[in-house]
């Protein structure tokens, strides 16, 4: 029973979380690219334009809720609402932190642990693209569809490369659950010293997946208008805005968790403190790095120009997919040895 | 033989193999945005910080007064004649007897408008009038959310007869520019 009752307070506490980190990277964002740009970014709604997100929200809700006659009702609805399902059942299986001790029992900060939690998280990435597909079928127009084909070929491509150097981390730890992955940085070095060539791919995939410059080729506005979300309007367009940035957060855990060592503490048990404390220190470190990686995909965005569609199969399929291939088997020779 | 020293001789030579993993470039390239990040942001916030004008910009016209707060212009039509935008429209009207603190000549604009969209902030009007009656001011014209909202009036134009509310435009009436308005040669001073 009070284990429920931690378990979702834990979800509803992370599902706040990422819907406040999401709201803040937008303006953390476009404050970041103002100043990439020798600009101060939005500073008007309070201080430091603190209350920005809240008014493009508000935007965005009063916006006229717009949908083309064409277009497919049922599946319309459903595509924004699909990405956003996905882009937050994510956050399920990553491990916020080591277990607390409530009133004598042992809670660990993860809001469903199993032995697959590495496919779980496959299987709801891949589901992804299925938000922006339908989306951009069924607003019938050309530029959406361009988009969610786009959107998809990208998808699969980008895909491999991931799993392939997801796979040679899993093959050093052995498991496919995260937290014997961290648990096996605790007792070894970060998983980043042993295999940089799977975190240089993982992270280049994971721009690609969270259609992030320079892979935001599914939205392209410069050659597709918005894309996918061409004919969305408010509250439909701000929830595939607001996935993306939640998808952000996640590849971002998901990064800290299998190549910077998650939530753990280095020099812990030299430290002497409570086991709480070191638990929450553990979880607070890990939001440190994963903002860290949020301002890393925010800076790459604003300096690389966007992909040519042709260069971003190609560097796919005929350089990242080998290079992951290579490296899984050199991981898995030395493994073995 | 170069016409500058800016010419360049371009390669189309294979990228070499660091070239090729794109990954210096982009990091160099990261390295640019980042130091970018913490220069001298070039922007200005505007309505609290507002750029140094200089002293003959040339924005919104003000109607001057003579010293006795009564209108100069005397509806001669000459910048309206000048105006190339054709912004200037006006109405004349004569002066009745005991009229004489409010309007300097015996012929005055009863109404007078100029449509703000249509100017093009040339300056002719100003250079044409014999009285000096109009000038440009450093003020910029309001935004407004209809197009009527930019037909200034006699209303708006007009600068107001309190002294100490006047518009100062001697930075604009240099010597030069006193002399050249009573140049025998120039028309509108005949
Ligand atoms: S500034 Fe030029 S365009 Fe504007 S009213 Fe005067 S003469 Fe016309
Ligand atoms: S030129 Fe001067 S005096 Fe003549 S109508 Fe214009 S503002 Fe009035």
């Amino acid at each position: 029973m009070l284990i429920l009752v931690f378990k979702i307070v834990l979800i509803a506490v992370i599902l706040g979380l990422s819907l406040l980190i999401a709201m803040y990277a937008t303006l953390v964002e476009r404050k970041f690219a103002g100043f990439i740009q020798d600009r101060l970014g939005p500073d008007r709604a309070g201080k430091w334009g603190i209350l920005q997100p809240v008014a493009d929200g508000v935007k965005l809700f009063f916006k006229e809720e717009y949908m083309p006659n064409a277009a497919d009702k049922f599946l319309y609805i459903l595509g924004p609402s699909l990405t956003m399902l996905v882009a937050l059942l994510t956050s399920a299986v990553i491990p916020w932190g080591g277990s607390v001790t409530l009133a004598g029992k042992e809670y660990t900060l993860q809001v469903a642990s199993s032995s697959v939690d590495i496919l779980y998280i496959f299987a709801v990435v891949s589901m992804g693209v299925y938000g922006i597909m339908i989306g951009g079928w069924a607003s019938n127009n050309k530029y959406a569809l361009m988009g969610a084909v786009r959107a998809s070929s990208q998808m699969i491509s980008y895909e491999l490369a991931m799993g392939l150097s997801m796979a040679s981390v899993i093959l050093m730890s052995g498991s496919l659950s995260m937290h014997d992955i961290v648990a096996h940085q605790q007792s070894h070095l970060w998983n980043i010293v042993y295999q940089p060539l799977a975190f240089i791919i993982f992270f280049t995939c994971a721009l690609a997946e969270t259609n992030r410059a320079p892979f935001d080729l599914p939205e392209c506005e410069a050659e597709l208008i918005g894309g996918y979300h061409t004919e969305y309007s408010a509250m439909k367009l701000g929830f595939y805005l607001f996935a993306e940035y939640i998808n952000m957060f996640v590849s971002s855990a998901i990064m800290s968790t299998l190549f910077f060592g998650g939530y753990t503490l280095p020099f812990a048990d030299k430290l002497h403190l409570a086991p709480n404390l070191i638990t929450l220190l553990g979880t607070a470190f890990l939001f440190v790095k994963i903002f860290l990686f949020m301002l890393l995909f925010m800076w790459v965005r604003w300096t690389l120009p966007r992909f040519r569609y042709d260069q971003l199969m190609k560097l796919g399929w005929t350089i990242l997919l080998p290079l992951a291939l290579l490296n899984l088997i050199i991981t898995g020779v030395i493994t073995l040895l | 033989m170069s016409l500058t020293n800016r010419t360049k001789v371009v390669s189309q030579k294979r990228m070499s193999f660091l070239e090729r993993l794109y990954l210096p470039a982009i990091f160099v390239g990261m390295g640019i945005t980042l130091k970018h990040t913490f220069m001298k942001k070039a922007t200005i916030r505007y309505p609290e910080v507002k750029r140094p004008f200089s002293d003959i910009y040339r924005g919104r016209h003000v109607l001057k007064r003579d010293e006795q707060g009564r209108e100069r212009c005397t509806a001669c039509g000459l910048c309206a004649l000048a105006c190339p935008a054709e912004a200037i429209t006006m109405i004349s009207a004569e002066r009745k007897p005991g009229e004489e603190h409010l309007y300097r000549e015996e012929k005055y604009a009863i109404v007078y408008e100029i449509n703000m969209l249509r100017c093009i902030y040339c300056g002719l009007c100003e250079s044409a009038c014999p009285k000096e009656a109009i000038f440009l001011t450093q003020k910029i014209v309001d935004s407004e959310y209809h197009r009527e909202g930019f037909i200034y009036g006699k209303d708006k134009l007009l600068e107001p007869v309190d002294k100490d509310k006047r518009i100062d435009v001697s930075k604009r009436q240099t010597p030069e520019v006193l002399n050249f308005k009573k140049l025998p040669n120039e028309k509108h001073n005949i």
